[in-house]
C-alpha cells in the first residue's frame, strides 16, 4: 500500500511515517492518523454531526492531544471577570482556535447547544469568536470549555477587551447610519420625482406644499441622524483651526436644508432635500467603505494574542512544592511557574532553575530552539521544547513582549496610505479655494442676479466637493486590499499595493523563503569504517527520542529502527545513548567527540554538519538541506514573466544557498550575507533607482525588510517581521506573490484613471456651475455619478 | 389625488417600521458574520443524539 497518499479522516494530514489507527466511524472503516483525530471524529459522530466532514471546505488542525484542565476557569474571580449576566443565562466570550471553514463553526455551535442548559451559542467563522449564553447553575464554564476542547479546537475565553467593543460599536453606528440615509433618500427621491414632473405637467400648489412638507419630514432624520458625523467633524476641524472635506460639505449641507425649510415655510422658490439626502448618503457609503478597509486587519493582531496559553501551574504563594493551574489571566508579576516540556511560556519570566532549548520561531522567525539556562529571560509565547522549567513571572498580559508587537501591528495598521494622505491634502488646498470661489460666486450675482445667487453659490459648493478625488485612491485600495486577502496576501500597510505595483527587482531574503523549512538529511560523510547505510540507522535510533525537526529528519529516512537505551538528552548539544551495547553520541561536533574522551584529531567537517560519534571518535558527518516549496519554481518564473528581476540574498553557506538559487532558476545570488551586507545591497540597488520588494520571515530581517520599498512577510514568519513588513503572505502560498503583483498593477492603473477623472469632472463642472448654469439637484446627481463611477472602476481592484 | 393623502404617510410607517427592522438587526448581530449562515441552511439537523455513548463526551475530563 502507497502510505504517502493515505491521509486522517479527521485533519487530512497524510499519515507519513505514522503507524495508522484503524476505526468505525458510522458505516465507513477510516484510518487516523492520532488519538486525538479519532477521538474528535467519535465524538463529532457521536453527537450526530457527522455531516461536518461532508460540507467542510477545509482542513482542520490535528488535535494536539494535550487534555487541558479548564477548571481553573470555574472560579468565582475567573467567571466575574470574564462572563455577565444573571447566574441563570450568563454569556462569555470565547476566542476559539483552530476554526478554519464555515463548517467548524456550525460543528462547534451544534454540540455546544446539544449540552443541557446552553441557551444561545454562535460562533463567528471569520474572527473565531464564539458567544455563548448559558445557565451557569447548571453548567460550569469549564465543561463548555472542554466540549470545545474535545472537538479537536483550542477556546479562550477573554473579556471582550474596549479595542474590539468599539470597532464594533462604530461598525453598527455606521450601518445605522448608513440605513437612514438609504431609506431616507428612496422617499425623498420619489417625492422629488413627483414634483419635477408636476413642475412640467403643472400640479396644484395643495399637493406641492403636501410633498414638500413629507419631504421635509423624512429628510430631517437623514440630515441629523445620518449627517451628524459630518457636522461633529466640521467643527472639530473649525476648533483646530483647519479645513476638513467635512467643512464644505457640512456647509453646502446646512444652506441647502435651510434655504429648503424656508422655501417650504414660505411656498415658494425651489427645495434641495433631494440633493441634502442623496450627498448625504453617498458620503455614508464612502465612509462606510473606508471604514471596513481600517477594521480589515484586526484578525492578524487577535492571532498573536491566541499564542499565549490557557492555563499556567503555578507553586503556592507559600513557597511550597504544591502545584495550582490557574488561568493565565490570573497571573501576577513575582508567581513562581512550572512550564512543563511541550508547553507555551504564559508570561515573561527569568528562569530560576532548570535549562531547556526554548523555540523563539514566535519572536525570531528562527525555528531552531535556542538553549536557555537559570537566569536568563524567557518571553510569553515562545515553546519550551525540551525540559521542564521554574519561571519568576516578571511581565504579565499587557506588560509582555508578545503585547507590545501585537501594539506596533495594530499601530501599523491605523496608518493611513501615504498616497491617500497626499490625496486628502491636496483636497484640503482645493477645499479652500472652493469656499472662497463659492463666496465670490455668491457675491457676483447677488450684483447681477440676486435671484440666482443662492442656487449658484450651492452648485459650485455641490459640484466642487472633492469626493471623488478621495475616494479615488481609497475605494480602490480597499477592493485590491480585500482581492489580496482571499489570495492569501494581508495588506498590513496599504502604500505597500502602490509600491509592489511599481517595484522592479524582488529579492528573496533567506533561503527558508523558498523552501518549506523541513530539513531533510542530503549527504552523509563517512569519518570511519562503518558504512552509510549503518550510521543513518545509529543516528536514528538515538534522534528517535526527540521531537526536534533535525531529528525527524532521521527518523523519517529510517523508518521502523530499533530505539536506543539509556539515552540522555542534552539541550544545545546533542543526544547520547546505548545501542547494542555501546554508547553512541550525535550532535554537534564536540559532543560527538566527547564520547572519545579526547577530542581526536580527524578531519574537521563543516561546522552545520551532525556528527556522529562512538568511544573510537567520529564515525559520520551529515549535512542537511531544506526541501525546496513546490510552487516555488511556478512563481519565480512568473514573477520573472511579469518583468521583475529576481534575487537570493541569503545567509546560508554557499552550497546550501547556490543549490535553492539553481533549482529555483534564479541567476544572482549572495550567499552568507549578514544582516548589515543585505541591508548595503537593498541601499545599492535602490540608488541605482530600482525598487526592491523583499520577501523575508525574522527578527533579523526586520531592519532588511524595513529598508526596502516594499516588505513582504511569510505568514508563519516572526511577528516582529511582519510588523514590518507591508504584506504578510498568509498561506505561504509562494503563488500569491506574483499574482499580488498583477493586482497591485491594476490598482494603480485604476488610481490614475480615477484620479484623472475625478479631477477633470471637478474643473469642468465648476465654471459651469459658477455661471448658474447647474441647478444644484444636478450637481448633486453629477457629484453622485461621478463618485460613483469613481467607486464602481475602484471595485474592479480585486 | 387625494389617495396620495392616505397612501405617503402609510409609506411613512412602512420606512419607519423597516428602519426599526434593520436598527434591530443590526443590534442583535446579524451583520456580524455573513458567510456560515448562509452555509448552515444547506445542512439538515440531523437528530439528536440517542446514543449513550455521546453524553460522557460533552462532560469535562475529570
Amino acid at each position: 500500500m502507497d502510505a504517502a497518499v493515505i491521509t486522517c479522516f479527521h485533519c487530512a494530514e497524510p499519515l507519513a511515517g505514522r503507524a495508522p489507527l484503524r476505526a468505525r466511524v458510522g458505516a465507513a472503516n477510516v484510518v487516523f492518523c492520532c488519538p486525538g483525530c479519532q477521538a474528535a471524529a467519535h465524538l463529532i459522530e457521536g453527537l450526530g454531526l457527522g455531516d461536518f466532514y461532508r460540507f467542510r471546505t477545509a482542513p482542520v488542525a490535528r488535535p494536539d492531544g494535550v487534555a487541558i484542565e479548564y477548571r481553573a476557569y470555574d472560579t468565582a474571580e475567573m467567571i466575574a471577570s470574564l462572563t455577565r449576566g444573571e447566574p441563570a443565562a450568563r454569556s462569555v466570550l470565547v476566542l476559539i482556535d483552530g476554526l478554519t471553514c464555515a463548517a467548524c463553526s456550525w460543528l462547534v455551535t451544534r454540540a455546544l447547544l446539544r449540552i443541557d442548559g446552553v441557551a444561545r451559542a454562535s460562533v463567528n467563522a471569520a474572527t473565531g469568536r464564539g458567544h455563548i449564553v448559558w445557565d451557569s447553575r447548571r453548567v460550569p464554564l469549564s465543561q463548555l470549555l472542554s466540549c470545545i476542547d474535545a472537538l479537536g479546537y483550542k477556546p479562550r475565553p477573554v473579556t471582550a477587551d474596549a479595542a474590539s467593543r468599539q470597532v464594533e460599536m462604530e461598525r453598527h453606528a455606521m450601518l445605522k447610519r448608513l440605513i437612514v440615509a438609504g431609506l431616507g433618500m428612496m422617499q425623498v427621491m420619489m417625492f422629488a420625482v413627483a414634483m419635477y414632473s408636476g413642475n412640467i405637467n403643472g400640479m396644484d400648489l395643495q399637493v406641492r406644499t403636501y410633498l414638500r412638507i413629507v419631504s421635509m419630514l423624512v429628510a430631517t432624520p437623514v440630515m441629523l441622524y445620518a449627517g451628524w458625523p459630518f457636522f461633529s467633524g466640521a467643527m472639530r476641524a473649525l476648533q483646530a483651526r483647519s479645513v476638513s472635506m467635512d467643512v464644505p460639505v457640512s456647509l453646502g449641507l446646512v444652506l441647502a436644508y435651510g434655504a429648503s425649510v424656508l422655501d417650504t415655510w414660505r411656498h415658494a422658490g425651489e427645495v434641495y432635500f433631494d440633493s441634502v439626502t442623496m450627498f448625504i448618503f453617498f458620503l455614508t457609503v464612502a465612509r462606510f467603505v473606508e471604514m471596513v478597509a481600517r477594521h480589515r486587519c484586526n484578525s492578524v493582531a487577535d492571532s498573536l494574542s491566541r499564542l499565549l496559553p490557557v492555563t499556567a501551574h503555578r507553586f503556592a504563594a507559600d513557597g511550597g512544592e504544591g502545584l495550582i493551574d490557574v488561568a493565565v489571566a490570573q497571573l501576577a508579576a513575582g508567581d513562581r511557574l512550572l512550564v512543563r516540556a511541550g508547553e507555551v511560556v504564559p508570561a515573561d519570566g527569568v528562569i530560576l532553575s532548570g535549562s531547556t532549548r526554548v523555540n523563539e520561531s514566535m519572536l525570531t522567525g528562527e525555528s531552531i530552539a535556542v538553549v536557555r539556562a537559570p537566569g536568563e529571560p524567557l518571553s510569553a509565547g515562545t515553546v519550551n521544547e525540551e525540559a521542564p522549567v521554574q519561571l519568576r513571572v516578571t511581565a504579565v498580559g499587557g506588560a509582555t513582549t508578545l503585547a507590545n508587537i501585537v501594539a506596533l501591528l495594530g499601530r501599523a495598521q491605523s496608518e493611513r496610505p501615504k498616497i491617500m494622505r497626499a490625496a486628502d491634502a491636496s483636497a484640503s488646498r482645493f477645499l479652500v479655494r472652493v469656499l472662497a470661489g463659492a463666496v465670490l460666486v455668491g457675491v457676483f450675482w447677488a450684483f447681477v442676479d440676486p435671484a440666482r445667487a443662492f442656487a449658484a453659490t450651492l452648485a459650485v459648493l455641490v459640484v466642487a466637493c472633492p469626493c471623488a478625488l478621495s475616494l479615488a485612491t481609497l475605494v480602490a485600495v480597499a477592493s485590491a486590499s480585500a482581492g489580496l486577502a482571499r489570495r492569501g496576501v494581508l495588506v498590513a500597510h496599504p502604500d505597500a499595493i502602490e509600491a509592489l505595483a511599481r517595484a522592479s527587482r524582488v529579492v528573496f531574503d533567506k533561503t527558508g523563503t523558498l523552501t518549506c523549512g523541513r530539513v531533510r538529511v542530503t549527504g552523509v560523510q563517512r569519518l570511519a569504517a562503518l558504512p552509510e547505510a549503518a550510521c543513518l540507522r545509529l543516528a536514528a535510533a538515538l534522534e528517535g527520542h526527540s521531537e526536534h525537526p533535525i531529528a525527524r529528519s532521521f527518523t523519517a529516512l529510517c523508518p521502523g529502527a530499533a530505539l536506543a537505551t539509556a539515552v540522555q538528552v542534552v539541550p544545545g548539544a546533542g543526544i547520547e545513548g546505548c545501542i547494542d551495547g555501546q554508547r553512541y553520541r550525535i550532535g554537534t561536533r564536540a559532543f560527538a567527540l566527547g564520547a572519545a574522551g579526547s577530542a581526536a584529531a580527524q578531519a574537521a567537517p563543516d561546522d552545520a554538519a551532525i556528527c556522529l560519534g562512538d568511544s573510537g571518535g567520529l564515525l559520520a558527518a551529515f549535512t542537511l538541506a531544506d526541501t525546496l516549496r513546490p510552487d516555488a519554481v511556478g512563481a519565480v518564473h512568473e514573477l520573472r514573466a511579469a518583468g521583475l528581476a529576481v534575487e537570493l540574498l541569503s545567509g546560508d553557506a554557499e552550497a546550501a544557498a547556490g543549490a535553492v538559487a539553481r533549482d529555483c532558476g534564479i541567476g544572482d545570488y549572495a550567499a552568507r550575507q549578514t544582516p548589515q551586507a543585505k541591508l548595503r545591497r537593498i541601499t545599492q540597488l535602490r540608488e541605482a533607482g530600482e525598487i526592491v520588494a523583499m520577501v523575508g520571515d525574522g527578527i533579523n530581517d526586520a531592519p532588511v525588510l524595513g529598508g526596502a520599498g516594499v516588505a513582504i512577510a511569510m505568514g508563519q514568519g516572526s511577528a516582529l517581521a511582519q510588523a514590518s513588513a507591508g504584506l504578510i503572505l498568509v498561506g505561504d502560498r509562494l503563488q500569491a506573490l506574483p499574482e499580488a503583483v498583477k493586482v497591485a498593477r491594476r490598482t494603480r492603473v485604476i488610481i490614475r484613471q480615477n484620479l484623472a477623472w475625478a479631477s477633470v469632472y471637478n474643473l469642468a463642472a465648476m465654471p459651469l456651475a459658477a455661471m448658474g448654469w447647474v441647478p444644484p439637484w444636478m450637481a448633486a446627481i453629477g457629484m453622485s455619478l461621478s463618485s460613483i463611477g469613481v467607486v464602481l472602476n475602484g471595485m474592479r481592484a480585486k | 389625488m387625494g389617495i396620495v393623502y392616505v397612501l405617503i404617510p402609510l409609506s411613512l410607517v412602512l420606512v419607519v417600521f423597516a428602519c426599526w427592522a434593520f436598527f434591530w438587526a443590526v443590534g442583535s448581530g446579524q451583520f456580524e458574520e455573513l458567510d456560515s449562515p448562509a452555509w448552515e441552511i444547506l445542512a439538515d439537523d440531523a437528530p439528536p443524539a440517542t446514543r449513550p455513548d455521546a453524553a460522557p463526551a460533552v462532560t469535562p475530563p475529570s
